[in-house]
């Protein structure tokens, strides 16, 4: 109970806060928490990167294996995406079946991925209709410090950029291949505070946010996809600002995807 | 989008500017509105959108289960939305997927923007949407007959919530897609209105837009909204009107 009295505290502040312009640990509006990204960082996998946004971390291991392709899409390999919100990484998170929020991420990661052709999914086919590379791309929660969004799918796409193929260990060729990874989206994600929209909301500002909205841009100009969230709504206007600055941050963003920082 | 090596693709604009079936980019599908089709939930509707078939009820605001989802200071919204495992060309899988639970989710936060939740502390009010034909659009014609079964329930709320995907085909901007067009088409963004504050509730988009086109496909809906808002109001008006309009009653 003590709990929820100090949550609701916290939340009209962060909302007092927004009504002059600022936030908790001194951020503006548009301004993201630090952001490092680790690249292979699991060695059995065949390709990974730990990302941290402030003190969210999130880890994202890409593993393939041959398989079958889905029966209405013989020419082409497939592309799998989960997260798990696993105990380790909030006090409410709880060992079980997936939650609708882990599901939620997983589903906007994977939107993105997959509606930028990141991977050009027919060169992942080995034999039309008989066998194909299943890329499964997991991503785990370990820090949730807020925008999970943003966090699991730099993750994903970092990871899929440092990924290799092993078609050696799989006897399907005579060597390992990098994967190809075609384009880079980058999911930026807002919330509501007030009058105020701000970007990339710590796990505070998210429990205070009234809307969140996230918008995934590509390097060709294109927006791939967007998530509105929580409850709250945004005007049309509110969405075509947030679009423009989706792009501004989706460019720094994407030189981090593929080259990784520290 | 999802047409990784699939069948041919099929002319979705005809040299004058007509889709696949005749419509026109701006141009609705046909849309039959029914509320109060159900005898066993207290409010209930049943949306026929182009080849879209879904059904909607409404129970609450009732005893809370899971007792532990019981809120001190409010009615818990719950969303179900499901999908009839005969109601799409190749079977569905019954039961809860990751589609389901997304759009559950989504829906449901929609509602708990509009609702009045606070008005009934200790409360559970469960939303069922069952998709029993689906044809494209089938979350937002969830969405138009859910807000018509929770009217129909009397759940108060600030306003009806209008709903309709955009998308991109054959690289025009067009309003509600059919199931050859979403299939085929270049992007979806399915979105709710809230019609008296002109916001959004539910925004979703896959596919590929630029800043301009995404610009004027929010336009485009909003403005679909604002036709099916008026929908809405009718079937409301003709469930609850007792005699013929303009009569005694």
């Amino acid at each position: 109970m003590s709990d929820e009295v100090s949550a609701e505290i916290l939340t009209t502040h962060i909302l007092d806060l927004a009504a002059e312009g600022k936030r908790l640990d001194g951020r503006g509006p548009d301004e993201y928490r630090p952001i490092t990204v680790e690249p292979g960082f699991v060695a059995t996998a065949d390709g990974s990167a730990l990302v941290r946004i402030g003190d969210t971390a999130v880890l994202s291991g890409v593993k393939l294996e041959p398989g079958k392709p889905f029966a209405d899409t013989p020419n082409a390999g497939v592309l799998t995406t989960n997260a798990e919100l696993i105990p380790l990484s909030s006090p409410t998170f709880e060992p079980g079946p997936p939650q609708p929020g882990a599901i939620e991420v997983s589903r906007v990661v994977d939107r993105a991925i997959r509606a930028a052709e990141t991977i050009d999914l027919t060169r992942l086919c080995v034999t039309p209709g008989e066998k194909s590379w299943v890329c499964y791309v997991d991503i785990h929660v370990l820090d949730h410090s807020g925008n999970l969004i943003d966090a699991a799918s730099l993750a994903a796409v970092s990871a899929l950029a440092h990924a290799t193929v092993p078609a050696k260990r799989f006897e399907v060729a005579e060597a390992d291949y990098p994967l190809e990874v075609n384009h880079f989206p980058i999911e930026c994600t807002f919330v509501r505070l007030g009058d105020t929209i701000v970007v990339d909301p710590t796990f505070d500002e998210e429990r205070a946010a009234q809307g969140r909205i996230t918008v995934a841009t590509d390097e060709a100009g294109q927006v791939v996809a967007m998530q509105k969230g929580l409850v709250g709504a945004f005007s049309p206007d509110d969405v075509k600002d947030v679009v423009r600055r989706a792009f501004r941050h989706g460019e720094r963003h994407r030189a981090l995807a593929r080259g990784g920082s520290a | 989008m999802g047409s990784v090596g699939a069948k041919e693709v099929p002319v979705l604009l005809s040299p004058e500017g007509l889709r696949i079936d005749g419509r026109k980019l701006d141009e609705l599908r046909a849309i039959r509105l029914q509320v109060g089709t159900l005898h066993n939930a207290d409010g209930s509707a049943f949306v026929e959108w182009g080849a879209n078939k879904v059904m909607a009820a409404v129970y609450g605001p009732r005893e809370v289960h899971p007792r532990h989802l019981q809120q001190n200071n409010k009615a818990v919204i719950q969303c179900k939305y499901n999908m009839a495992a005969f109601a799409v060309d190749e079977r569905k899988r019954p039961g809860l997927d990751r589609r389901s639970q997304e759009i559950s989710k989504v829906i449901g936060e929609a509602f708990e923007s509009v609702v009045f939740a606070e008005e009934y502390p200790r409360t559970s009010i469960d939303i069922y949407i069952e998709v029993l034909q689906a044809n494209a659009g089938t979350r937002c014609a969830g969405l138009v007959a859910a807000s018509l079964a929770l009217a129909d329930a009397g759940i108060p709320m600030v306003d009806l919530l209008p709903a309709v995907a955009v998308g991109k085909v054959a690289g025009k901007i067009a309003l509600d897609l059919k199931k050859e067009e979403d299939n085929f088409g270049e992007a979806d963004l399915p979105m709710a209105l809230v019609p008296q504050s002109g916001r959004l509730v539910l925004l979703q988009m896959e596919g590929h837009m630029t800043e301009e086109e995404l610009s004027r496909a929010l336009d485009l809906g909003v403005q679909g909204c604002r036709e099916i808002y008026e929908k809405m109001k009718r079937a409301l008006r003709e469930r609850y009107s007792t005699g013929p309009v303009g009569g005694s009653s």
